[in-house]
């Protein structure tokens, strides 16, 4: 069935349009395959609200007199009303939009036909790739290689086609191991830590089983990891019951016994369905102005969203704990390996490497670890917080993500290169996008689906110079230390940004982050065009001054 | 100096309180201050805290390392220090009990305390806050309201201050009859105009009214409240108790308007509890937030179960009342609570810095705090607990307003000249009783006690060091564009204010400050363009052309900015007495290394953040106690962890 099939009115005109703290509007309203267009009826300077009907989360209908209301509710969590004149048109509308926002099949999605006159198809596809982070990292070329067994996706269905893995284990070694791991997903490198050659490992839980059952390649896998005498660590993101558990439906984890060295801690972090009725409880709370105090904390509470950020947030400090102090080699998993132990893994290297935290590097980090490594996000985007459809698959752990690297900055402010527009922009584009860079659920389905010759790829075009700039920091200042952030519940906030993003508060911020931006241009001027590499350097004599009262202070 | 009888015991133990971390030292007893310096020679921390700013002592069972003592602070520190003999313990505890409890006003701080200031200094300190200038400003007194000497002896009411403005048609018999029909005395007064509107906000107390007296003269002067604005036919009363509180005063004598015998008057109850519920309220937020390993829903339940935003949120929803009565209907508003003094000034304090910018200058505040809070007699001393502890009057009032107005500065980031470290600082010296402003309850208390004649004036203090409390992204033309401030109330505006209540938890805090960074940034600006304008008219000397101005070589060397010495990067600098010192070696590590590549002082920030203090996880064993790179390598002793 062709798209404009679902389309039984593409036009109504003397729409009303209501937005949260905006005027009202009248104009026309038009639905495409892929848009919900209006566009103000004033013909100098017309304005036009363009949005993806895949961003639409959930609509309402409503019948007043002979007109109807549609209640529009996104996944980037705006919520608008449209008055359409006309029960019948009012239907229509909302029965196309209802069929258009929920395509399953991803070669009708939009990022399919997007084709801006400045960008072409043709060129590279995407920002980095295993091979390239294996030739970036000369710690890696001693003890470690890269690995092909996975290229026809046959090991490991949701793997990339190449993964990194100790030198000495060959790959009839990793196949058995991948028999011997949920989904094939064997220990693989994520991460080798630039100052003492730790690395950070991740898989699926191993299929031990009621029985006990042991894989020998696994072991010598990991055993190769550590080579030799020393301790590695692996953290379970499960409690130690539910590992127990997990062995009746022939799961399990790492016995002491087969792993002798490697030390197993088990952190508790919810998953799945959980996760999404947490975020559903978040909106719902935040889109509620009439709660007292009482409720809201009690509401924000029973959310448990910041629960999660809390916890993934504490065992990624746990790793870079591992790697960074105690230098220890770490293996990361849960069960299925494709969620929490993504958030854990990125998280951890944020923290300890300087070189994730420019924006390219962030994007490198994203696409390697949660595109590349087949974070289903297909399944885990379908809906976000305010559709009424039964939950399938879906779980926000990218956007719980996004909201542990925005607790960073805000406790390291001057630590990345990037600014929350980039977080923002990432969590509304994994849910609705032009690009086709968060499309399937793994390389091989974008691979069949031609994502890479059809699409075009978000990250390249958010580092166009022009673009990449509106989500700079302008107060960063490389660090070349680790970054823990404090996890005290004191320590953590509401991510308002984000959530409250939609109300007039947000225009104070804003207004605000403008006036930090002119203060630092200024500055730039005036300190001139070498300030790029000294910093404060550059007026170090003005500061004398203050020192000279600093020193005063500390006679007295 | 009689009390002490161990002035240093060696060999101390501080623990910190959220996590296994403790680091030995000294412990120092004077006068005025407990002293801790550690003993680390590179890394030397030093705690000082004054004996006034200790809240309690408690000595804790005897452990194997020795004897614990547990201090807890007015300003939120708490301390625990591990003493090796229980003999030294207990001399420190019971100096300690006496110290911090003074039997006259005479042993406060404020009576020895001495920046080294002539007398003609002092004076002009106390004289910088000129409350009549401030009258003036608003443009009183004017034709509807005058200046009254009535209470110039404190004859009518001896908590009041000596120049009170009321309405030019109430004359003395009206106002003392009126005063009469009031708790305390407390009559209606004008403490705040806003000249746009000719509306009034006045305060008072409670009327005597019982179950049904009444008094005519009070009638009288509520109507020439009335009358003295003509924008509108009536006036607002509130009473800033919760109904049920103001009927139970009924019983006693006291209680509200009837609104049947005063005429023109819409009375409203607004619900702000008592001092005991905020004092209960308060104690059961920092029991909360003490804990230990506090889960995050603990710490929200906890955060409800306490009630403090929702008290917050009370006071905030009444000033807000209070400033649209005024700015959208024009109307004059009374306002008044039991005795006048805690809820009244909470709402007219925070109610005038709506309407009004001048108060969100660092000047005006001052100016506010002067006018609302002292001069008409919020009971710093009991309330604060200087003297003659009555636990029962002790209550977190004005803190309460301190927070209101952090509250208000998240909501409107450019509207205020300050930075919350100005209403911290000011906070911290309400219980240092370092400077006279805020002893004793009353005017004419702290006019017996001459304290303009012996002691220092705070404002003056915290003008000296401006800089270090401004706000980088004040905007002036913000305050034109929105003269009277309409905050949200919506329940997820009021947030846990953790530089407040953490302010000495070190852990909690973000590890690098926007706050501190622009400032540096445009405080280096200004000096910038001071040094291109000095370089200007250098070079017009010589006679050379301006136009193509070379840029500067900066001359090599120390080139980090200055270090914060509060345990909050961002708060300001502090002398040394008053805060802990807290300077790590990693700092001067950095600097040390003066011929690194240049690091951008990025390191600098990141002082502290450190895996033990965060307590992410408990390994099992001990880790080896390996030397680790940059910020890592200090911390003390192992990191414990358990499976």
């Amino acid at each position: 069935m062709e798209l404009s099939e679902h389309i039984k009115t593409a036009n109504v005109e003397d729409v009303t349009l209501r937005r949260p703290f905006h005027p009202t509007l009248r104009g026309t309203l038009c639905v495409t395959s892929h848009h919900l267009l209006f566009s103000d009826r004033k013909d100098e300077a017309s304005w036009q609200l363009l949005i993806l009907l895949k961003n639409i989360d959930a609509i309402e209908k409503r019948a007043v007199g002979s007109s109807g209301t549609i209640t529009i509710k996104c996944k980037d969590l705006l919520v608008l009303q449209l008055e359409i004149p006309g029960m019948e048109e009012c239907l229509n509308i909302a029965r196309s939009i209802e069929a258009l926002s929920s395509l399953e099949s991803v070669t009708e999605m939009y990022p399919f036909f997007y084709r801006p006159s400045h960008l072409t198809l043709h060129g590279p596809w995407g920002l980095s790739s295993t091979e390239q982070y294996y030739k970036q990292t000369e710690r890696l070329w001693d003890r470690w290689r890269v690995s092909k067994v996975n290229s026809d996706y046959s090991v490991c269905p949701s793997y990339p086609s190449a993964v990194i893995v100790p030198r000495e284990v060959d790959d009839d070694k990793l196949i058995r191991s991948a028999r011997f791991r949920q989904g094939g997903r064997f220990p693989v490198l994520s991460y080798c830590h630039h100052r003492n050659g730790m690395v950070i490992m991740r898989s699926s839980q191993p299929l031990t089983g009621a029985n006990k059952k042991r894989c020998k390649e696994d072991e010598l896998l990991l055993q190769a990891v550590i080579d030799g005498s020393e301790l590695g660590y692996i953290i379970d993101l499960r409690s130690a019951q539910q590992a127990q558990q997990t062995r009746m439906t022939g799961g399990g984890f790492e016995s002491k016994s087969c792993y002798s060295h490697w030390k197993r801690i088990h952190r508790h972090h919810e998953r799945g369905k959980v996760v999404q009725e947490s975020l559903i409880k978040l909106v719902e709370a935040c889109s509620d102005p009439s709660h007292s105090v009482d409720r809201w904390l009690s509401k924000l509470e029973n959310s448990k969203w910041l629960s999660h950020v809390h916890s993934a947030l504490s065992t990624a400090g746990l790793v870079v704990e591992c790697v960074e102090r105690d230098g220890h080699s770490v293996l990361v998993h849960g069960s299925e390996g494709t969620d929490n132990t993504l958030l854990v893994s990125s998280l951890a290297q944020l923290i300890l490497d300087p070189a994730s935290r420019t924006v390219t590097g962030f994007l490198c980090l994203l696409e390697r670890e949660w595109i590349q490594a087949g974070h289903p996000f297909q399944q885990r985007c379908a809906h976000s917080a305010y559709s009424h459809a039964r939950l399938k698959q879906e779980c926000p752990s990218f956007l719980l993500l996004l909201d542990c690297v925005w607790q960073v900055w805000r406790q390291f402010p001057l630590a990345l290169e990037f600014s929350e527009a980039l977080l923002l922009r990432l969590a509304q584009e994994v849910y609705a996008s032009n690009y086709g860079t968060f499309l399937c659920n793994s390389e091989q389905e974008r691979c069949a689906a031609g994502v890479k010759e059809t699409t075009h790829c978000l990250f390249q075009s958010l580092l166009k110079p022009d673009i990449e700039e509106q989500y700079l920091n302008p107060l960063y200042e490389p660090t070349d230390l680790a970054i823990w952030p404090a996890v005290h519940p004191q320590s953590l906030q509401l991510w308002t940004g984000m959530f409250l993003r939609w109300t007039e508060y947000a225009q104070n911020m804003e207004e605000a982050r403008e006036e930090v931006w002119s203060i630092v241009k200024e500055h730039r001027e005036q300190a001139g065009p070498d300030r790029t590499n000294n910093t404060l350097s550059t007026h170090c004599e003005s500061l004398t001054p203050i020192e000279n009262l600093m020193d005063e202070l500390t006679i007295l | 100096m009689e009390h002490i009888r161990t002035p240093k015991v060696e060999q101390v133990k501080l623990l910190d309180r959220f996590s296994n971390k403790s680091v030995t030292g000294t412990l120092h007893l004077t006068a005025t201050h407990l002293i801790f310096v550690e003993s680390n020679s590179t890394s030397a921390q030093e705690i000082w805290i004054l004996h006034h700013h200790i809240a309690s002592v408690e000595k804790l069972s005897l452990t194997t390392s020795g004897c614990p003592l547990l201090i807890q602070c007015r300003n939120f520190r708490v301390v625990h220090f591990v003493i090796p003999r229980e003999r030294d313990c207990h001399d420190i505890y019971s100096s300690l009990l006496r110290l911090l409890r003074p039997v006259s006003y005479d042993e406060l701080y404020a009576f020895s305390y001495n920046p080294k200031q002539n007398d003609q200094q002092r004076e002009e300190g106390w004289q910088l806050i000129d409350l009549a200038a401030e009258f003036e400003r608003m443009g009183v007194p004017c034709d509807q309201w005058q200046l009254t000497d009535v209470n110039r002896e404190y004859k009518v009411c001896e908590t009041y201050p000596r120049d009170l403005y009321v309405p030019i048609t109430a004359s003395k018999p009206i106002i003392v009859g009126s005063s009469k029909f009031r708790s305390k005395g407390r009559f209606p007064v004008l403490t705040y105009f806003y000249q746009e509107k000719k509306a009034a906000v006045c305060r008072c107390s409670q009327p005597l009214s019982g179950f049904s007296a009444r008094c005519l003269e009070d009638e009288h002067m509520l109507q020439a409240i009335s009358k003295a604005n003509h924008n509108s036919r009536y006036i607002y009363v509130m009473d800033t108790r919760p109904k049920l509180n103001a009927l139970a005063n009924r019983a006693a004598g006291k209680g509200y308007e009837n609104e049947d015998n005063y005429s023109n008057i819409r009375f409203q109850f607004v619900g702000i509890e008592n001092i005991h519920v905020m004092r209960g309220s308060l104690q059961k937020l920092l029991e909360v937030v003490g804990t230990r390993s506090l889960s995050m829903t603990d710490y929200l339940v906890g955060l409800e179960n306490s009630g403090w935003l929702r008290h917050i949120k009370a006071i905030m929803d009444a000033a807000i009342f209070l400033a649209k009565a005024v700015t959208v209907e024009g109307a004059s508003v009374l306002v008044h609570c039991s005795d006048g003094w805690d809820r009244t000034a909470q709402v007219c304090a925070l109610g005038s810095l709506l309407m009004d910018p001048y108060y969100r200058t660092i000047k005006g505040f001052m100016v506010l705090i002067e006018k609302d809070w002292i001069s008409f007699g919020h009971k710093f001393a009991d309330r604060c607990d200087q003297l003659n502890p009555d636990p029962k009057e002790v209550s977190p009032i004005f803190t309460q307003f301190l927070e209101c107005v952090w509250q208000l500065a998240e909501q409107f980031p450019q509207a205020f000249e300050f930075s919350e470290w100005f209403l911290i600082q000011i906070h911290e010296h309400v219980h240092s009783c370092q400077f006279g402003n805020f002893l004793g309850n009353s005017q004419r208390q702290r006019e017996d006690l001459q304290l303009k004649e012996r002691t220092y004036s705070l404002w003056a203090h915290l003008l000296s060091e401006k800089q270090n409390y401004l706000n980088p992204v004040y905007s002036p033309s913000f305050a034109e564009s929105h003269p009277v401030l309409e905050p949200s109330t919506q329940a997820y505006h009021f947030k846990f204010w953790r530089n407040m209540y953490h302010q000495y938890d070190r852990s909690m805090h973000p590890r690098q400050s926007i706050l501190k960074h622009v400032l540096t940034l445009k405080e280096s600006n200004r000096e910038l363009e001071g040094t291109v304008q000095a370089l200007k008219t250098k070079l017009q000397k010589f006679g050379v052309s301006t136009s193509p101005l070379k840029p500067k070589t900066p001359p090599r060397g120390r080139s980090l900015p200055p270090r914060p010495q509060s345990l909050i990067l961002g708060a300001p600098l502090l002398s040394r007495k008053e805060v802990q010192q807290d300077e790590d070696e990693e700092v001067f590590g950095e600097e040390a290394r003066e011929d690194a590549p240049a690091s951008t002082g990025g390191e600098r920030t990141v002082e502290g953040s450190s895996a033990t203090e965060n307590g992410y996880g408990e390994l099992t064993g001990s880790f080896g106690s390996k030397n680790e790179p940059g910020v890592v390598t200090l911390e003390f002793g192992v990191a414990r962890m358990t499976c």
